[in-house]
């Protein structure tokens, strides 16, 4: 399987001893059979029995190789199954979380669950829904796109179309470092606003912080796809005497259209997720509240956070917050799964 | 490559006065629309560096307010009492539990993410690895609340028995000691961390094992080097900075991480030698748990210690920022 594809060319006068393809899958059989038997001895979890039965056949690679093929050859195989057991070991938690998510989010999730609030339901009790965070989710997110989308593609236009100098430079830095600010940071820089002019939480806060944390990330893919746009076209528009504001508005982000949406839609699947600014600024709310500017809100990710936090182990909740966490991921994959639909869809050709 | 020198640039570069007025009339300053659609685009570049200006501003002015009345040491006093008067709190067990769950995520999720990089491009069959690189890029987009109620419903049971294995075995070297509570300590945060940065390492990196030329590895081949030898002496030096640029984003990532934190970690406000006992907290999963109690002034001392986290995580992200630029070919931001 691993070095079968190169040695199995050579003539095999020139080519050392090797285990038959099958023998890594035979290894694994043994050592699987035999981690089970230690396990059903031992009375080990079956998390034990899979480590074991890794071990084991990492163990046993090496000696069958090394004793077959050599060292060279048994180091090799021995990388191989590492590469391998890691990508198992990493897949085993995301599946884990994937199906979680769905085969306990679908028990509550239902029309039902969707048009109503938590306005009189005890977080303790069954019922109540999501409509509330739904509504606080889309207006503060629509927002904050509204406010972080505009500055960021710009910004990206200025960087590609005009920047040079320091300027740019600077904000090409600064970008940077803030896609990397913690998104608590961001709800504590506007809290700090808060405090200062003495404002109650309210959703438009939130939205601000979100902006914040949009931008970087809409300036980075605008910019990338700005600079994918063939620069014969910038050049036969000016060579027309088309001004270059026109050139840009009328020739470059069509072009890059595509593009710069999928960006867009990225970043508002990150921000959709953000829980922690959103808790600091909006506040959350079991009643609708359908006015972002005045009182506190709710949102999915606050709500699935409450519903974990403040019900002190009712079951009930347990399960809205897993039906709202499958709410949540199905809105941001829908958005990121349209995104790259878009992209191939409307990818700039740059080759003849 | 440059754009924007290419296209202001007039084709034949002759020092003619008309061709310098031609120039300057491409650059756009001219036109009243060129000028305001040049004002909008510079304004929002220098609205980003204000924003970022207000932020270390803001955040510092507050959290002045806030040391100020701090009866403790804010570097050295192990409690978080903010509401009383004289408040006194201080960052030591907050910076403890940061960097140690940032050290165990970071300890597990860079081999294993790099593993999985190299799986992808160099060991998956090619069918596997189109759809399995798909397939992580969506789960970075798994937000991270997600993460949290999976690692506090799900995995905090599942932990006990590594708990009690590494107490069995390990307990003797005081690091894996535990006393029987609940498994929502340091190890448990560093493992949900780790689950939560292995997509970012793992795209970035897989990104920098794509760009390996191919020659090297096929000279390495021709060799008679093994696929191991290959991948150690091809891959792995050409990577190596994108590889350490990778784990400093997923570690800013990991720094600044508050609910996934914040809903498994029982927290306290001691230090622990043993990372399956309670102790600390982290930086960004205080703020989250003690602001709803917090009065203006806790409001105060949160954002103080959110200065901290800020500064830390701009050096951190600044440095990964660095080592990218010096290698320009693959940047990670795209990440």
């Amino acid at each position: 399987m691993s070095t079968a594809a190169v040695t199995d060319k050579r003539p095999s006068t020139l080519r050392a001893a090797s285990l038959p393809k099958w023998s890594p899958w035979a290894i694994a059989g043994g050592s699987i059979v035999l981690a089970i038997a230690i396990g059903l001895a031992g009375g080990l979890t079956k998390v034990q029995w899979g480590l074991i039965a890794a071990v084991l056949f990492i163990l046993g690679t090496y000696g069958i190789a090394a004793r077959v093929e050599g060292r060279r050859q048994a180091k090799d195989r021995v990388a191989t199954s590492l590469v391998w057991v890691a990508f198992l070991i990493a897949v085993v938690p995301l599946v884990s979380l994937v199906w979680v998510t769905i085969s306990r989010g679908v028990k509550v999730l239902n029309l039902y669950f969707l048009t109503h609030s938590m306005g009189v339901v005890a977080d303790s009790e069954p019922g109540g829904g999501i409509y509330h965070a739904i509504i606080g989710s889309l207006e503060q997110v629509g927002l904050a796109t509204l406010i972080g989308a505009p500055i960021g593609v710009m910004t990206a236009i200025y960087l590609v179309e005009y920047g040079r100098g320091r300027l740019a430079s600077a904000v090409t830095f600064f970008v940077d470092v803030m896609t990397g600010i913690p998104s608590i940071v961001a709800g504590l820089f506007i809290l700090s606003l808060m405090l200062i002019f003495k404002m109650q939480p309210f959703g438009f806060a939130g939205s601000l912080a979100l902006a914040i944390l949009m931008m970087p990330v809409v300036v980075r893919s605008t910019e990338e796809m700005l600079k994918l746009v063939p620069n014969e076209l910038r050049e036969a528009s000016l060579a027309l005497g088309v001004p270059k504001w026109r050139t840009i508005l009328k020739v470059v982000l069509p072009t890059s259209i595509g593009g710069i949406t999928t960006g867009i839609m990225l970043a508002i699947a990150r921000i959709a997720g953000e829980t922690a600014p959103v808790l600091l600024l909006v506040f959350g709310n079991p009643f609708i509240n359908n006015n972002p500017f005045e009182g506190a809100q709710a949102s999915l990710p606050l709500y699935i956070y409450q519903q974990y936090s403040q019900s002190a182990g009712a079951n009930a909740a347990y399960d809205r917050a897993w039906a709202a966490s499958l709410t949540l991921i199905a809105f941001v994959m829908i958005l990121n799964l349209v995104a790259r639909g878009i992209a191939r869809w409307k990818a700039p050709k740059t080759g003849r | 490559m440059d754009i924007s020198t290419q296209t202001t640039d007039a084709p034949p570069p002759t020092p003619e006065p008309d061709v310098a007025r031609l120039k300057s009339n491409s650059r756009g300053a001219t036109r009243p629309g060129d000028r305001i659609f040049l004002g909008l685009s510079r304004g929002s570049g220098i609205l980003l560096l204000v924003v970022m200006a207000a932020i270390a501003v803001f955040l510092t002015y507050r959290a002045s307010l806030a040391i100020s009345k701090d009866h403790g040491n804010f570097l050295t006093t192990f409690e978080w009492n903010t509401n009383l008067t004289p408040p006194s709190f201080g960052i030591a067990v907050l910076a403890f539990g940061t960097i140690v769950s940032s050290i165990i995520a970071m300890a597990l999720a860079v081999p294993v993410a790099v593993a999985i990089a190299l799986f992808l491009t160099h060991y998956a069959p090619r069918k596997l690895s189109g759809p399995i690189a798909y397939v992580i890029d969506l789960l970075a987009a798994v937000p991270s609340i997600v993460y949290g109620l999976w690692g506090a419903l799900i995995l905090v049971p599942h932990m006990q028995g590594l708990y009690g294995w590494l107490n069995d075995y390990l307990g003797w070297t005081g690091i894996f000691s535990w006393d029987g509570g609940a498994p929502r300590a340091m190890l448990t945060v560093g493992i949900l961390l780790a689950i939560m940065i292995l997509p970012i390492i793992t795209n970035v990196s897989r990104e920098v094992f794509r760009q390996v030329p191919r020659m090297h590895e096929e000279a390495a081949l021709a060799l008679g080097a093994t696929r191991w030898e290959v991948v150690r002496m091809a891959v792995l030096p050409f990577g190596r900075s994108g590889v350490i640029s990778a784990s400093m984003l997923g570690l800013g990532r990991a720094l600044g991480e508050t609910m996934a934190v914040a809903t498994v970690l029982s927290p306290s406000y001691d230090i622990q030698a043993s990372l399956l006992d309670p102790g600390g907290g982290t930086f960004a999963q205080n703020i989250a748990s003690k602001f709803g109690e917090a009065t203006e002034q806790g409001r105060d001392a949160l954002i103080a210690s959110g200065l901290v986290l800020f500064v830390i995580t701009l050096l951190v992200n600044g440095a990964a920022r660095a080592i990218i630029a010096r290698r320009k070919e693959y940047s990670g931001a795209n990440a």
